[in-house]
């Protein structure tokens, strides 16, 4: 292993902390133990792994992070970053913990059934039993295998079979106003057959000190079951974030995934998708608008492992500043997923000379009868499409918001809930200056 | 789908036809690499002070490096000190011409179908005929020296030449580059050096044909193309290897340095031993090439045919450096039975308005494995630069492989970069339109395939390309359906 003394410095340290939080006897803690063990073999990864060359994440959680301080109670009102219009079950966490006071559950139990993930792992319910850390592989990946030893709260969302429900948002909100924060959360989403609903996850924050969240959401989608999910990254500059989300989607499933990172420090989103059954569609969407000096890394697998799904994927972004953007797909199609059809494509934009783009489309392909393709660009403003605004008397800011917001449109076009089409709506235009 | 199977049976069964062994007596070191040996080879070659010592660096360097482990393919550990690291055919006195040559020799060419007189007759093409790391017999060599083009072995090039070898050798590719390079700088046994002088046009195609003999022999290659000023030519490299049941590794290194409005283009028909079907034996080939276009608005084109080894790493690459200058990379690679192939290229822009062109074409059969490999890199000071890449992937048969890993990387915002793959079959219809139209299948299957590699065949040179298209019929007729 290449670990710089540094790196396998802050590893140890983390290690550290965990070993010291961990309760042992309490159901759950053996897999703790396990992951803990996994985290300390495998160290933050270092500076020439291939999944985090681009994302220097133990060099910056070196740099910027104490991990001494303990995470502070927060008089933050998480008012202001609530989406006011949507009608929905509201759940709030403030600096990893469960804010009782803020959130509001309007769905009957019969539809979906919520409790503390560590509750229901403390009461043997099947399905937690049976789903959860069996599909977040913990044992390759070191922040997931930090997650799966550390996390200290978390939800079970269980949508009962043939329900159609509200949509369910949850705040993740980080208040670093009184000093460093460091959370790690995690929930697991079991959508059982034939139901549909949408997960939406918040990611806000205040505070001028640095804070850093780890964060892993597993999502179980059953037979012809529906699941909708939002990420709305909307962070200060102080922000770094891990996250994992991952999908296991049985047949005649269907996902959509909407990614929206608008700020942030550094922001790593790893989104996988695991297909296994048949007839199942996925499609996974999302825009990174970035500018200062954000980092924003999404990296994407989808793994088809049976016959007659179908796969699509769009990701655009939009550099300004000093930001990077940085982008990585990867397509599996095992032996036995014939007849699958899977498409990605990545679009970039950089507005400035000192913006950078990193973006690796991978399509990894072991059955015959398929249709795969990828493609990618990076590019500056439409010169044409300028032009043609110019020409018509638009000043040149005008011209610009409408060129960027356009492509920006191809994403928000693809959201299917009214409202949050809206209020996603007015976040991107805000952000890209609109003002026609 | 029956008869598919038999004409895939038909053809996977074939035994490799350049597959034999001519018995010339050689002249080898003991197996094994260290310091010894390599003041060996140098001693062997008469070779100056310096390039033993820039042997030694190279060495030196070798041994403190580690094997890439990267590239996505799988084979048992080579044990390098198992290899013979020079191995000569034995040659009492230096040919002056032709009828010097062993004969023996000359009929190893004549079943490669490339005599050397006849090609100096017919073709036109002055062939640089290397067998078992030494240049056998150089033709054409005086219609090239009336014109200043240097053409020579680059053992040759060392005694004759050395100024030039000194500047330019190891100045694209350094020797402490990758594990492979370090390795070749430090036992290259020999290879081509062509020096095209100011403004001048190349009039012929220049041509190297390799060719692996004695077993358990490393061959290490290195060419030195040097492109001055203004100056256009056009290189051959092709490559046939006898059977073989034990590995044979092969790491070779290209250098092409292009000066001011030069144009190099580079092209490869790489037909060595792939093994047979089971996967038993078969070429290493770990190659290093890469060109520099040092100047302004210079061009290189790698064009590469590859169809044989066992397993193929290679990234024929192109620094942009000088402002307008340009680079392409056409590939077709083409895998069968249990071959593997990890290829592909990389584009470094670094001047203004550079321009890069990628199109590569997979095709894999039987159990192989494919993959492309490629990076596009703008630097930030390479305003305007230009890249469009195209990789596509055909699969036959459901056990083997394709894969893209293509890296993209921009600092510069006025760049435009596209990239875009595709991983399919042949489609039913396609194959369908033409039994519509009395093509039998196999026929078809060929058809198709030509015409989806034909956008590479085009580039290369005429002479290859009927050669390229006999080895694409040969390893792929009828293994699909």
């Amino acid at each position: 292993m290449n670990v710089s003394v540094n790196e396998s410095n802050i590893s140890s340290e983390i290690a550290q902390l965990i070993e010291k939080d961990l309760v042992l006897d309490i159901p759950g803690s053996s897999l703790r133990k396990e992951a803990l063990e996994i985290f300390k073999r495998l160290g933050l990864p270092a500076n020439k792994a291939e999944e985090y060359k681009d994302t220097p994440i133990a060099r910056l959680l070196q740099k910027n992070f104490s991990f001494q301080s303990p995470s502070v109670r927060s008089t933050a009102d998480p008012a202001s970053f609530l989406i006011p219009s949507l009608e929905a079950n509201v759940i709030v966490f403030i600096n990893g913990h469960y804010s009782k006071e803020n959130s509001r559950i309007i769905s009957p139990d019969s539809e979906i059934a919520i409790s503390s993930l560590a509750d229901a792992l403390a009461a043997d319910d099947p399905v937690v039993l049976k789903h959860f850390a069996k599909h977040a592989d913990f044992k390759v990946d070191a922040l997931t295998a930090w997650n799966t030893a550390a996390w200290n709260e978390g939800l079970f969302l269980h949508i009962r079979k043939n329900q159609v429900t509200k949509p369910i948002i949850i705040h993740h909100i980080q208040d670093a106003v009184a000093g460093e924060v460091v959370t790690v959360s995690r929930n697991l989403l079991v959508v059982d057959g034939g139901s549909k609903t949408t997960l939406i996850e918040k990611f806000d924050s205040c505070g001028q000190a640095n804070h850093f969240s780890n964060h892993v959401t597993e999502v179980v989608v059953a037979e012809n079951a529906e699941a909708n999910f939002y990420s709305i990254q909307n962070d200060n500059g102080n922000r770094y974030q891990y996250n994992l989300t991952q999908f296991y989607q049985l047949n005649n499933s269907r996902v959509n995934t909407y990614s929206f990172t608008l700020n942030g420090k550094m922001i790593r989103n790893n989104l996988q998708l695991l297909l296994d059954g048949e007839g199942i569609e996925s499609h996974m969407f999302g825009l990174y608008l970035l500018d200062k000096d954000s980092l924003a890394d999404n990296h994407t697998v989808v793994d088809h492992r049976k016959a007659n799904s179908f796969s699509n994927e769009l990701y655009k972004g939009i550099m300004d500043g000093n930001s990077k953007g940085v982008f990585n797909g990867k397509i599996y199609v095992r032996p036995n997923a014939q007849k699958t059809n899977a498409f990605q494509a990545n679009r970039n934009i950089l507005l400035t000379d000192k913006a950078t783009v990193n973006t690796k489309p991978q399509l990894e392909i072991w059955a015959d009868d398929v249709k795969c393709s990828h493609g990618c660009t990076t590019g500056q403003l439409d010169e044409e499409a300028m032009f043609y605004l110019r020409t018509r008397g638009i000043s040149k800011d005008t011209a610009r918001a409408m060129v960027l917001y356009a492509f920006a449109g191809e994403i928000l076009d693809n959201v299917n809930h009214p409202e949050l089409k809206h209020y996603l709506d007015q976040l991107v235009s805000e952000r890209l200056h609109k003002n026609f | 789908m029956n008869k598919d199977n038999q004409v895939l049976e038909e053809l996977t069964s074939k035994e490799y036809e350049h597959g034999w062994t001519i018995d010339i007596e050689t002249d080898s070191a003991p197996k094994g690499l260290n310091e010894g040996i390599i003041r060996f080879i140098s001693a062997k070659k008469n070779e100056p002070e310096w390039l033993l010592e820039w042997r030694l660096k190279a060495y030196r360097q070798w041994t403190k490096m580690t094997e890439p482990k990267w590239p996505n393919v799988t084979y048992p550990p080579i044990d390098y000190q198992d290899l013979i690291y020079y191995s000569a055919p034995k040659q009492k006195v230096q040919p002056k011409n032709l009828e010097d040559v062993d004969p023996e020799l000359i009929k190893t060419f004549e079943k490669l179908g490339i005599s050397l007189t006849e090609q100096k007759r017919l073709t036109g093409v002055a062939v640089d005929a290397v067998i078992d790391s030494v240049s056998v017999a150089t033709t054409y060599k005086t219609t090239l020296a009336e014109l200043g083009i240097i053409f020579c072995s680059f053992s040759e090039a060392v005694k004759e030449h050395p100024e030039l070898v000194k500047k330019y050798m190891g100045s694209v590719v350094p020797v402490n580059d990758n594990y492979f390079a370090a390795l070749n700088s430090a036992v290259f046994t020999d290879g081509s050096f062509c020096y095209i002088p100011k403004g001048v046009r190349c009039p012929m195609e220049l041509s190297t044909y390799f060719r692996i003999n004695a077993a358990n022999t490393g061959q290490f290659e290195r060419t030195l193309i040097v492109a001055d000023e203004g100056s256009y030519v056009s290189y051959l490299e092709g490559c046939t290897a006898p059977m073989r049941d034990e590995n044979q590794l092969h790491a070779a290194v290209v250098e092409i340095y292009a000066m001011k409005d030069a144009q190099v283009k580079y092209s490869t028909v790489q037909n060595w031993y792939p093994g047979d079907k089971h996967g038993k034996g078969g070429i290493y080939n770990f190659v290093t090439k890469r060109g520099l276009c040092f100047g302004d608005g210079s061009k290189i084109s790698w064009t590469q045919v590859e169809t044989g080894s066992a397993i193929t790493w290679k990234y024929p690459s192109c620094i942009l450096k000088g402002d307008n200058s340009m680079g392409e990379f056409y590939s077709v690679a083409v895998t069968n039975n249990y071959q593997q192939a990890d290829t592909g290229t990389k584009m470094i822009h670094i001047g203004k308005n550079t321009k890069s062109r990628i199109v590569s074409k997979g095709i894999s059969a039987g159990h192989s494995q494919n993959s492309y490999r490629g990076q596009v890199k703008i630097m930030k000071r390479a305003e305007n630069a230009r890249n469009f890449s195209q990789c596509d992937s055909l699969l036959m048969g459901d056990k083997c492989g394709a894969h893209t890993f293509p890296y993209i990387d921009v600092e510069n915002n006025s760049a435009r970069i596209e990239h875009e793959a595709t991983t399919s079959k042949i489609g039913e219809d396609q194959i369908f339109y033409c039994l519509q139209r009395g093509i039998d299948e196999e026929s078809a299957v060929a058809l198709i395939v030509n015409g989806y590699a034909k956008e590479v065949l085009n580039q290369l040179p005429m002479e290859f390309a009927v050669e390229a298209q006999k080895l694409l019929a040969l390893t792929l007729e009828g293994s699909v359906g």
